[in-house]
C-alpha cells in the first residue's frame, strides 16, 4: 500500500488522547502484579550467593517443613534448556549443576503467602564448590578454564564474529588522514518502573494460563511449551499492559516458567512478583562494550575506510548476545557515506548478571565511538561537524556497505532543524568557558528483517471483528508496554474505517485469542502490526463499502468512510451509520471479520551475518545537547536538548514526542551516570562479585529535577515500507544524545571523555591530565576468527 | 515484593506511656517515627525488631513552643516538610529549613521526621543493601559479620553519618531532650552523636529524642547548608556543609563553627578552620581559600559513598569554600 492510500483523515496525524490513557492516569490499569486469584499460592526464588560455583546439594527439608509451604522445586525439576535465541539454549529455569552468577536461582519455594515464602527460602541450604570467578571480558579471554558454558566459539568466549566489506586496511593504506580511537561504554540497566511479575493458573479444563509481564508472550508461550514438555496449544500466555520494557521483559525468564510448572504441581494459581534487586539481577540490559575504531578519510572529509572492533561483557548467558555482537557493528553504515567497512564483534562471559537488549539494542554504544570520533575528525581537519555530517549523509534509495538497503532517510532534515533551532551557526564557540554545544546523528531500524527463529510466516497479524452495533475489535498479539501500540493498533484501524481510536477495543497480549505478533521488540511493532492492522482493516472497509454502495446506489469506489458513517463522496449527505454498513455487509455475505498480516521485504544482504541489521525501513535522529560544565568539580549539566527525529510519518504526534523526550530521558541518564556496575571484594579476603547497588537509590538514574528542557522536532517523510508512511520513534532517538553530551562536554571545557558516563571524576580527571582525555587506552588480542569477505555493492554482488 | 518481617506494633498514648513501654520492651523495640528509613530498613533485614514502637500518637512530641526571639523548641515527630513551611524557621533559622527541604523527596518529607532524620542510622554501601546481598559478602562488622569492607582490617565501623539536619543543627547550637521513664536531660546536638558507625547516638535505648531546641540567632549571625550529591533529589548527602558566622563591623568574623556531613561516622567539626576565620573577612579570598582548605582536612570519606574517594577530597575543599562565600554574601 502506497503512503495516503486508504486514508480518511479521522485519526492519522491527530494529537488525540491515547485509547489506554484513562486508565492509566486513575490507575484502573492492571498490570501483572494486579492479579491475583482465590486461592492463590506465592513463589519466592532461592538465588545464589556465590558468583560461580558447583552445586554440591540443596537441603531442602528445614523449608518443606514449615506452616504454609506447599511446594519446593530445584533444578531437578527443569532438566530442559531455553533461551531467547536457538543459538543460546543455555538458561536452566532454577540452576542444574553450577550456579554462574550472585542472584541465579538455585530453589524455589511455593506457600500461602508471600512471607511465608520467603522465611521458607531463607532456610534452604545450599552446599557449593566454588569456582574461580571471571568478571571482565579481559579476564574471560586470559582464563580460558574453567568455562563459563561448555558451548561457544572457545574458552569463555561466547561469540567472536568478523566481516570485511571490502579491503579497509588498503583504504586505510591509501587515505589522507586515519584516526585511531579506544572508547568504552558501559553497562546500564531498563529501570523500568514495573518490576516482573507472573501469576500462573490451570484451568478447569486444563489450560495453563501464564500472565506476565513479558514483552515477547510468544516467545515465552514456545519457551514454556519446551520446558515444560506440554503442547503449546494446552498452554496461553497473557501478557497485560506493562509499567515499560525497554528490552528487559523480552527473554522467557526463569519465575515465569517456575510459577508455570508450581501451578501445574499444586494446581493452584502461583504468583510471583519480583523485588527491585531481582529486576537487577535478570537485568538483561546494556552490555558494557571496549571498542577500537579506526578510520581513514580523504581529502574532502569522505570515509574511504571504516573498522570498529567491540569487546562485549556479556555476563552469564546467552541471552539476545550472538545478535547484541552484530549489532555493535550493523548500523554504523547507515548515516554517513563509507566505502568500506570492516566489522570484529566478541562476546565473553563473565559471572555477573546477563546483559542483553536495551533500548537501542547494541547501537548506542559504537554510536558513542562513532559520533565522538567525528567531532574529533572534523576538529583536526578544521570543518564544523554539523556541516560534515550533512554533507556525508547516507541518501534515499541507496545501499550501505554491508547491504543495508535505505529506502527513505530525513537525516540532513534532522540535522537541519536542530542546527537552526539551537543557534548551532550563531552560537557554537561563543557561549564562553564552560559552557559548549556538541552535536550526533543516528540512525535506528524499524524492526528485524528476520524473525528470531527461522520461519516463513508473518511477523504479525491482525484479526478483526465487526459487530451489529457498528463495534469494532481488533486482535493482535502484540503487547502494550507503555510505549502505546495498543494505540497504534486502534487508530490505524479508525483510520481505514472513519472513526476515532476510541471507536476500536483491542484485545493484544493473549497467544490463545490473537494472531501471532512476534513481539514488543526492535522497534518493530508501529512498523508490523501496524501493516498488518492497515491490512485487516482495507479488506474491511471493501466489504463495508460493497454493502453501502448496494445501498446508495453508488459503485463502492464513491463511497467515502468518515465521521462513522459512509457516505456518498459526491454527495456526502447520503449516507448510512457505520453499525448499519455492519448489518448490511452481515447480511449479505456472512460474520464480518477480517485478517491482516505483515512479513518483511527479503533483505539484500545474502551473507553469513547478515541477518543482523536489515529492516523495512531505518529512522533518523540527530541531536544538539547545550552543556555548562564546572570546571573545579567537574560537574556537568545539561542545560537543553534540541532533538529532531524522521518518524516518516506522526500517527499520533503527542504520543511520538513523547517516545523522544522519554529516549532523551534515558540517553542522558546513560551518558551522564547510569551504570550497572559490580563490586569484587579483596580476592584473599572473598570471592563475592556483586551488583554493586541493586535499588533504585544507589543506581543512579536522572530525577525529574535533573531533567533539562527538551525541544522536539518532528521531520515527516513518509516511508513507502510504513502504515501511511509511519517509520519507528520507540528507540531511535535515544542513540544520539549520549555522544552529543560528550562532544558538548569537549566544546565547553576542550576535553575528551571516551567513555561513558561522563561522571564529575572524570571530567575532572581531564581537565588535570595533560592528554585532556579520560578513557580507555587498551584493547586486548581477542583470537578473531577468519572474516567473512563481502565486497560493498560497488565492489560487486553480495 | 519486599515483605517487612513479623513484629508487634505498639502505640503508646503519652510519653511516660512511651518511655514506660521502652523501658519494658527494651532493645527489642524500635522506634517509629516516619518509617522513611526504618520500615525500607526491616524489608532488608538490617533491622528486625520484635516491637515498633509508634510516635505518632503522642501528642508531647509534637509540642512547638517559643519563637524566633525567645528560641524555638519543636517536637521530635515535626515533620521535615513543616520546616520549610514554618515562617519562625524560614526566616531566623534558613539553613535548617533549607537542609529539610533537600532531604529525599516531597513524599519522603511529607512522613519524615526532624527527630528521624537526625537519628537517621549511619549508612554505607556493606550495610544499606538486601539481607541476600550482604550474605553474598560474608556480611559486615556492622551486624552478623567480622570484617569492615570499606577498611579490612578495621576494628570500628566507618558507615557514615548521611543527615541533613544533623550538621545543620550542630552548627546552630542547637540542643535536644532525651526522654526515659526516669527523667530528661538536655544536651547539645553534637554530644548525641559518637564517632562510631554502628552505635552512633549516644541515646540509651530507653530513651527517646523529644525534642530540639533551637537558639535565638543574633541580628548579625548568619548561616548555611549546601549539599552535595548526584541527584538533585533523592540521594543522601555525600558532603554536607553547615555553617553559621557572626559578622562584627566591617564583616570581621567575631564567631564561627563549621560542621562537614557525610564524611564520617557523625557530624565533623572543622574548628580548625573556624579558628582560623576569626578576625578575618569572608570577602577575602585567600581567607576563604585556606579556610576551606583546613576544613576540608577534618573530612575522612572512605569509599562507601556515591562517588570516588578522590573526588570527595576535592569537593569537600570546593563545597566549603562555596559555603563561606555565599555568607559572604550580601543581603
Amino acid at each position: 500500500m502506497t503512503p495516503g492510500d486508504g486514508r480518511t483523515g479521522s485519526a492519522v496525524g491527530r494529537p488525540l488522547r491515547r485509547i489506554d490513557a484513562r486508565g492509566k492516569v486513575t490507575g484502573e490499569t492492571l498490570f501483572a502484579d494486579d492479579l491475583s486469584l482465590p486461592g492463590m499460592l506465592h513463589l519466592k526464588l532461592v538465588r545464589a550467593s556465590l558468583p560461580h560455583a558447583r552445586i554440591l546439594g540443596v537441603e531442602t527439608a528445614a523449608a518443606r517443613g514449615m506452616e504454609g509451604v506447599r511446594a519446593i522445586l530445584t533444578g531437578a525439576d527443569f532438566l530442559v534448556p531455553f533461551g531467547i535465541l536457538p543459538v543460546s539454549q543455555d538458561e536452566h529455569a532454577l540452576c542444574v549443576g553450577k550456579v554462574r552468577f550472585v542472584g541465579d536461582p538455585v530453589a524455589a519455594v511455593v506457600a500461602d503467602d508471600e512471607l511465608s515464602a520467603e522465611e521458607a527460602a531463607a532456610l534452604v541450604e545450599v552446599r557449593y564448590e566454588p569456582l574461580a570467578t571471571i568478571a571482565s571480558p579481559e579476564e574471560a579471554l586470559s582464563t580460558p578454564e574453567p568455562r563459563i558454558h561448555d558451548y561457544g566459539d572457545g574458552g569463555n568466549v561466547h561469540k567472536a564474529v568478523a566481516l570485511d566489506f571490502g579491503d579497509v586496511p588498503a583504504a586505510l593504506a591509501g587515505a589522507d588522514r586515519v584516526f585511531e580511537d579506544l572508547f568504552f561504554y558501559q553497562g546500564n540497566t531498563h529501570l523500568a518502573m514495573e518490576q516482573h511479575a507472573t501469576l500462573a493458573y490451570v484451568d478447569p479444563d486444563g489450560l495453563l494460563t501464564i500472565a506476565s509481564s513479558t514483552q515477547t508472550p510468544h516467545y515465552l508461550h514456545r519457551a514454556a511449551a519446551r520446558v515444560l514438555g506440554l503442547p503449546p496449544a494446552r498452554i496461553r500466555v497473557l501478557a497485560p499492559p506493562q509499567g515499560g520494557g525497554f528490552g528487559g521483559k523480552t527473554d522467557p525468564f526463569n519465575h515465569e516458567i517456575v510459577a508455570a510448572r508450581a501451578a501445574l504441581l499444586t494446581g493452584r494459581p502461583v504468583k510471583i512478583a519480583l523485588t527491585r534487586e531481582e529486576v537487577f539481577l535478570c537485568h538483561r540490559g546494556r552490555h558494557p562494550v571496549l571498542m577500537r575504531m579506526r578510520t581513514g578519510i580523504d581529502r574532502s572529509g569522505r570515509i574511504l575506510g571504516h573498522s570498529v572492533e567491540t569487546l562485549l561483557d556479556g555476563g552469564a548467558y546467552g541471552s539476545y548476545g550472538v545478535a547484541s555482537t552484530f549489532y555493535t557493528g550493523a548500523l554504523e553504515t547507515v548515516t554517513y557515506r563509507m566505502d568500506r567497512y570492516r566489522f570484529r564483534g566478541c562476546r565473553t562471559f563473565t559471572n555477573k548478571p546477563p546483559c542483553g537488549p536495551k533500548r537501542g539494542h547494541g547501537t548506542p554504544q559504537p554510536r558513542f565511538g562513532l559520533e565522538v570520533q567525528i567531532d574529533k575528525i572534523c576538529e583536526q581537519i578544521g570543518r564544523d561537524p554539523a556541516e560534515w555530517r550533512i554533507e556525508n549523509a547516507t541518501q534515499p534509495d541507496t545501499l550501505t556497505a554491508n547491504w543495508l538497503e535505505i529506502r527513505t532517510t530525513g537525516l540532513v532534515r534532522c540535522l537541519e532543524a536542530v542546527v537552526a533551532a539551537s543557534g548551532w551557526r550563531e552560537r557554537r564557540g561563543k557561549l564562553g568557558r564552560g559552557r559548549g554545544l556538541g552535536i550526533a546523528s543516528s540512525a535506528y531500524m524499524c524492526g528485524a528483517g528476520l524473525p528470531i527463529y527461522f520461519n516463513d510466516m508473518p511477523h504479525s497479524g491482525v484479526q478483526l471483528l465487526l459487530d451489529r452495533g457498528g463495534g469494532v475489535t481488533a486482535f493482535c498479539g502484540s503487547t502494550e508496554v507503555g510505549q502505546g501500540s495498543d494505540n497504534v493498533l486502534a487508530l490505524l484501524v479508525a483510520e481505514v474505517l472513519g472513526l476515532l481510536p476510541s471507536d476500536v477495543k483491542v484485545v493484544t497480549g493473549d497467544t490463545s485469542l490473537a494472531p501471532v505478533d512476534l513481539g514488543s521488540y526492535s522497534s518493530r511493532v508501529t512498523l508490523m502490526m501496524g501493516n498488518a492492522a492497515v491490512d485487516a482493516a482495507s479488506r474491511a472497509r471493501e466489504r463495508l463499502a460493497a454493502a453501502a454502495a448496494t445501498r446508495l446506489e453508488i459503485p463502492a469506489e464513491r463511497v467515502g468512510f468518515g465521521g462513522g458513517k459512509l457516505f456518498d463522496v459526491s454527495d456526502p449527505s447520503r449516507s448510512i451509520v457505520f453499525a448499519q454498513a455492519v448489518q448490511l455487509a452481515e447480511a449479505a455475505g456472512g460474520t464480518v471479520g477480517t485478517t491482516g498480516s505483515y512479513r518483511p521485504p527479503t533483505p539484500k544482504a545474502r551473507f553469513k551475518g547478515g541477518g543482523v541489521g536489515p529492516s523495512p525501513a531505518y529512522s533518523y535522529s540527530a541531536a544538539v545537547v547545550e552543556v555548562a560544565v564546572d570546571e573545579a568539580t567537574g560537574v556537568v549539566r545539561v542545560v537543553k536538548v534540541w532533538i529532531a527525529h524522521d518518524i516518516g510519518r506522526a500517527l499520533n504526534p503527542v504520543a511520538v514526542r513523547g517516545q523522544v523526550e522519554g529516549s532523551v530521558y534515558m540517553g542522558l541518564g546513560e551518558v551522564l551516570m547510569e551504570e550497572q556496575a559490580f563490586c569484587r571484594l579483596p580476592p584473599r579476603l572473598s570471592s563475592a562479585l556483586v551488583h554493586r547497588g541493586p535499588s533504585m537509590l544507589d543506581y543512579k538514574s536522572p530525577t525529574s529535577l535533573d531533567m533539562p528542557a527538551v525541544e522536539t522536532i518532528l521531520v515527516e517523510n513518509p516511508e513507502p515500507n510504513g502504515p501511511f508512511g509511519a517509520k519507528e520513534v520507540g528507540q531511535g532517538p535515544l542513540l544520539p544524545i549520549p555522544p552529543a553530551v560528550a562532544n558538548a562536554v569537549h566544546d565547553a571545557v576542550g576535553v575528551r571523555v571516551d567513555e561513558s558516563p561522563v561522571t564529575p571524576e572524570k571530567v575532572l580527571a581531564a581537565l588535570r591530565d595533560p592528554s585532556r582525555r579520560f578513557g580507555p587506552t587498551t584493547f586486548p588480542e581477542v583470537p578473531w576468527p577468519e572474516p567473512v569477505r563481502v565486497a560493498p555493492p560497488w565492489e560487486g554482488k553480495p | 515484593m519486599m515483605r517487612l518481617p513479623r513484629f508487634r506494633y505498639l502505640a503508646p498514648r503519652t510519653l511516660p506511656e512511651l518511655t514506660a513501654v521502652l523501658a519494658d520492651v527494651g532493645p527489642d523495640a524500635a522506634l517509629l517515627a516516619g518509617g522513611t528509613d526504618l520500615l525500607p530498613s526491616m524489608k532488608r533485614r538490617q533491622e528486625t525488631p520484635a516491637a515498633l514502637v509508634g510516635l505518632r500518637t503522642v501528642p508531647e512530641l509534637r509540642a512547638r513552643s517559643g519563637d524566633a526571639i525567645a528560641g524555638l523548641t519543636l517536637g521530635a515527630t515535626t515533620r521535615l516538610c513543616e520546616l520549610a513551611g514554618d515562617g519562625a524557621v524560614t526566616g531566623a533559622w534558613p539553613a535548617l529549613a533549607r537542609a529539610a527541604s533537600l532531604v529525599g523527596s516531597p513524599p519522603l518529607r511529607n512522613v519524615g521526621t526532624l527527630g528521624g532524620n537526625l537519628c537517621l542510622d549511619t549508612r554505607c554501601t556493606y550495610w544499606n543493601q538486601t539481607h541476600a546481598w550482604r550474605k553474598s559478602i560474608g556480611f559486615c562488622l556492622k551486624k552478623d559479620g567480622d570484617t569492615c569492607w570499606v577498611a579490612p582490617g578495621s576494628t570500628r565501623c566507618w558507615a557514615v553519618s548521611s543527615s541533613d539536619t544533623a550538621p545543620v543543627l550542630c552548627a546552630l547550637g542547637a540542643e535536644v531532650t532525651l526522654a526515659s521513664r526516669t527523667g530528661e536531660r538536655r544536651i547539645p546536638v553534637p554530644d548525641l552523636f559518637a564517632d562510631d558507625g554502628i552505635r552512633h547516638l549516644t541515646k540509651a535505648r530507653g530513651e527517646v529524642l523529644a525534642a530540639i531546641h533551637l537558639p535565638s540567632p543574633r541580628p548579625d549571625e548568619r548561616s548555611v547548608y549546601l549539599k552535595l550529591r548526584r541527584r538533585e533529589a533523592i540521594d543522601f548527602p555525600v558532603l554536607g556543609v553547615a555553617a553559621r558566622v557572626r559578622l562584627g563591623s566591617g564583616g570581621v568574623v567575631e564567631a564561627a563553627r563549621i560542621f562537614l556531613g557525610g564524611v564520617g561516622s557523625r557530624p565533623q567539626e572543622a574548628t580548625a578552620a573556624a579558628a582560623f576565620l576569626l578576625g578575618r573577612r569572608l570577602t577575602d579570598e585567600e581567607t576563604v581559600t585556606e579556610a576551606a582548605r583546613l576544613a576540608a582536612q577534618v573530612a575522612k570519606p572512605l569509599q562507601n559513598t556515591d562517588f570516588a574517594l578522590g573526588w570527595r577530597k576535592g569537593a569537600a575543599r570546593e563545597y566549603v569554600g562555596r559555603a563561606l562565600r555565599e555568607l559572604a554574601r550580601p543581603r
